[in-house]
């Protein structure tokens, strides 16, 4: 058992996954020799060799376009982005061709599309932001966001071996921030199942990525005013957990949803709706959500502190929410 | 250079050619009858094109039709009932019903992609299934099709500058047929010739009469050649004419008449039958019997489709995801063991052969600054391939940039337990 980050455990993914299957190649802008822009790729040229590890010109569309012919050829290409944002560049790719190819005409698409992504690191507009529901919107794709160094590695393994294009998004404010022990052999965390990562009778706090973090501390400062809440990691947005909301909402009857993505149309208004439709006779409270500001990400700190939601926002929110 | 063809093979370029023609005059009937629930898209007056082009490859060469290349589908195996059935929506089409027109393919057998409405998406595509090709050593060809119009996308530029980048062993057919839905090529391209874009790639373009299926059958098998000698990718550009509006719906009212009959006394197939009675390749009495087999073909094969039932409702809902319905096993034509340490080691850095600046020696820079911007009036341009595979050193070169980055994980249990200390800087052995 080592300590290790998430960055870590994503490349500890990625070279054990290219050393058990020759099929898996890696490609996107500077991953080779320089090792990719947070490091994620580096030495995986060293030991696989170019023809596995694929410096390509700036070009999404051609990055994601060629991932997904060579996934028609049997291999299971993992693609980077340099940042998530730019994945905006590939969209038509994404949406039209990876995400219907099989529902269309019966061709699996293979393949891992991931990329850093989220705020708190002062990127601005451009390298900071949550793109996720784009895809959640779009049947076809799956959309995976871990929030531990133990659930990145395991839930890239699994997307590796995944027969559907899936997204993984790695928030870089956790890249290097978050560290765990996790265990030294193979193992896989699956796709579509939430976490509880604290217990607790009161509220249901559910979340995802750093916010996950953030609802936790959050928690913390609840149960030392004497309110208990839980706090759910989705860690999987498509397909979501359907059934592991509903549990939490039945056992707390209370429900709050916390998200760095904007507000309207994020993930949290899906969830209130799963809820009304499968347990409005438990609900004791109105649903609420803490989210990000429905305006870009801005870069100077204290627009960008606005910007996020934070533990603060959160104990606001359930305290509110605790008095129904 | 290419072999010639056998007195059969000119049999079948005119089967394919009549049999392309007779079935998109079958459907435009069956769209008058409100058989058809879409779209109809016409290629009359660009068959040779489809055919021609397609009927350079090898079975285990890989294609991608766009909406004008249905003759294409039919050389590569896919039968006259397909095309029905997808166009009137059946359950019995390849998809079931779940989309239509040339939208459909099939990766196991007839190596076909299906393709997508938005121009320009399949080249990075067929990139990408001529990589993996290469790389599971399959020695394969890709080739794909795109219009004048669709060669202004984005998607062309990406798709062809990584196809050069990566020498992919990709053929791109440029079908030039004068109109973007209702907008000249001189409105969507400011060149003569198309093929010039190949230059900024620094790959072979040429320009061919499209309405000649022989000379586009001859330029495809010379680029077929030249990608599988490892010396790709390929533009070609086929001059043609859309002989008719966009879709069924379309009249076309926007094209002069004297254009039409321009053209249509280049017509392909008139042109390719009188080649053949021409050069006594034939006769009335084997033509009849070829436009006979077409006719009992389309005859059959119509009726299967007119008779098939719609898809059930319910199929709307199944089939997002691949749930273990199909089995991904990449087929290797080499040992894996050339791919996987520690023989796939190799040192990581960059080999620079020229430091850059306008004093250094680029090859072809010549070519390029008398080109014109491509508006030449040589139908061929030529640039001689010049982008290296990435990484490839080569022996002896002068100065090399070294830097040194691919340390691995940090990790030490698991640097230790991968043994990357010992591959880390293993140069990967000559092939």
């Amino acid at each position: 058992m080592a300590e290790i980050t998430m960055l870590e455990g994503i490349r500890q993914a990625l070279f054990e996954e290219m050393d058990r299957d020759p099929a898996v190649v890696a490609l996107g802008e500077d991953i080779g020799v320089f090792g990719g822009a947070f490091k994620v790729t580096e030495g995986l040229l060293a030991r696989f060799g170019p023809e596995r590890v694929i410096d390509t010109p700036i070009s999404e569309t051609a990055i994601v376009g060629a991932a997904c012919g060579m996934s028609y050829l049997g291999l299971r290409p993992v693609a980077e982005m340099q940042f998530i944002d730019f994945i905006a560049c590939c969209f038509n790719q994404v949406t039209n061709f990876l995400a219907k190819s099989h529902y269309r005409w019966g061709a699996p698409v293979p393949l891992v599309l991931r990329g850093p992504s989220g705020g708190s690191v002062h990127g601005g507009p451009f390298h900071s932001a949550n793109p996720e529901m784009y895809f959640v919107h779009t049947p076809g794709l799956k959309v995976v966001y871990p929030s531990t160094a133990y659930d990145a590695k395991g839930l890239l393994k699994s997307a590796i071996r995944d027969n559907n294009p899936v997204l993984f998004f790695e928030h870089k404010f956790l890249y290097r921030r978050i560290k765990e022990e996790i265990p030294s052999g193979d193992y896989t965390v699956p796709i579509g199942k939430a976490v509880i990562r604290r217990q607790g009778n009161d509220l249901t706090i559910i979340s995802y990525a750093a916010a996950a973090h953030t609802s936790l501390e959050a928690a913390e400062q609840l149960g030392r005013e004497g309110i208990d809440a839980e706090v759910m990691d989705l860690r999987t947005l498509l397909p979501l957990d359907r059934e592991s909301i509903l549990a939490s909402l039945k056992k707390t009857n209370k429900l709050l949803i916390v998200h760095e993505d904007t507000r309207t149309g994020g993930i949290a208004g899906e969830i209130a709706a799963i809820v009304c439709e499968g347990a409005f006779e438990d609900l004791d409270g109105p649903i609420l959500r803490v989210t990000a500001l429905d305006t870009p990400v801005p870069y100077s700190p204290p627009l960008e502190h606005r910007f996020l939601p934070n533990a603060e926002k959160i104990v606001a929110a359930a305290r509110a929410l605790a008095k129904y | 250079m290419n072999r010639p063809l056998t007195r059969e093979q000119h049999f079948d370029l005119y089967y394919y050619m009549q049999l392309n023609r007779q079935l998109e005059e079958r459907m435009v009937r069956l769209f008058r009858q409100n058989k058809i629930v879409g779209g109809l898209y016409s290629s009359l007056g660009q068959e040779g094109i489809s055919i021609g082009s397609a009927y350079a490859l090898e079975p285990r060469d890989w294609l991608a039709p766009m909406i004008r290349n249905i003759g294409a589908l039919l050389v590569k195996g896919f039968k006259p009932r397909d095309i029905f059935t997808q166009h009137m929506a059946k359950y019995t089409s390849p998809t079931f019903g779940k989309d239509g027109t040339s939208h459909f393919g099939d990766l196991k057998v007839r190596h076909t992609v299906s393709p997508i409405s938005m121009l320009g998406d399949l080249i990075p595509v067929m990139t990408g299934v001529a990589m993996a090709g290469r790389y599971l050593g399959q020695n394969i060809v890709t080739l794909t099709w795109i219009g004048d119009g669709g060669s202004s996308t984005g998607a062309f530029h990406e798709g062809l500058n990584l196809a050069a980048t990566q020498r992919a062993p990709f053929i791109l057919i440029l079908e030039n047929n004068q109109w973007a839905y209702s907008t000249p090529v001189s409105r969507q391209v400011p060149l003569k010739n198309l093929a010039g874009r190949a230059l900024a790639y620094g790959i072979t373009g040429k320009t061919v009469d499209g309405n000649d299926v022989l000379a586009v059958y001859r330029a495809t098998k010379d680029a077929v050649e030249q990608c599988r000698a490892g010396r790709g990718p390929v533009l070609i550009e086929a001059k043609t004419m859309r002989m008719k509006g966009h879709a069924q719906h379309d009249p076309a009212e926007y094209v002069p008449q004297a254009m039409f009959a321009h053209w249509k006394a280049r017509d392909p197939i008139t042109r390719y039958e009188a080649y053949l009675t021409e050069n006594k390749l034939w006769d009335e009495t084997k033509k009849a019997e070829i436009d006979a087999r077409i006719e009992r073909e389309l005859d059959e094969d119509q009726k299967f489709a007119e008779e098939s039932p719609l898809p059930p409702a319910e199929l709307a809902e199944q089939g997002v995801y691949c749930e273990g319905c199909h089995e991904i096993k990449a087929d290797w034509h080499r040992p894996k063991s050339e791919v996987t340490p520690p023989k796939s080691s190799v040192e990581p850095t960059w080999t620079v052969e020229s430091f850059g600046g306008v004093e250094a020696e680029i090859p072809g820079a010549k070519e390029v600054a008398l080109s014109d911007n491509g508006a030449q009036a040589s139908p061929a341009v030529e640039a001689e391939p010049r982008a290296k595979p990435a990484q490839q050193k080569t022996d002896g070169a002068g100065e090399r940039l070294r830097v040194p980055f691919g340390r691995g994980p940090k990790d030490k249990e698991f640097v230790k337990e991968k043994s990357f200390a010992r591959t880390r800087h293993h140069k990967r052995g000559k092939r």
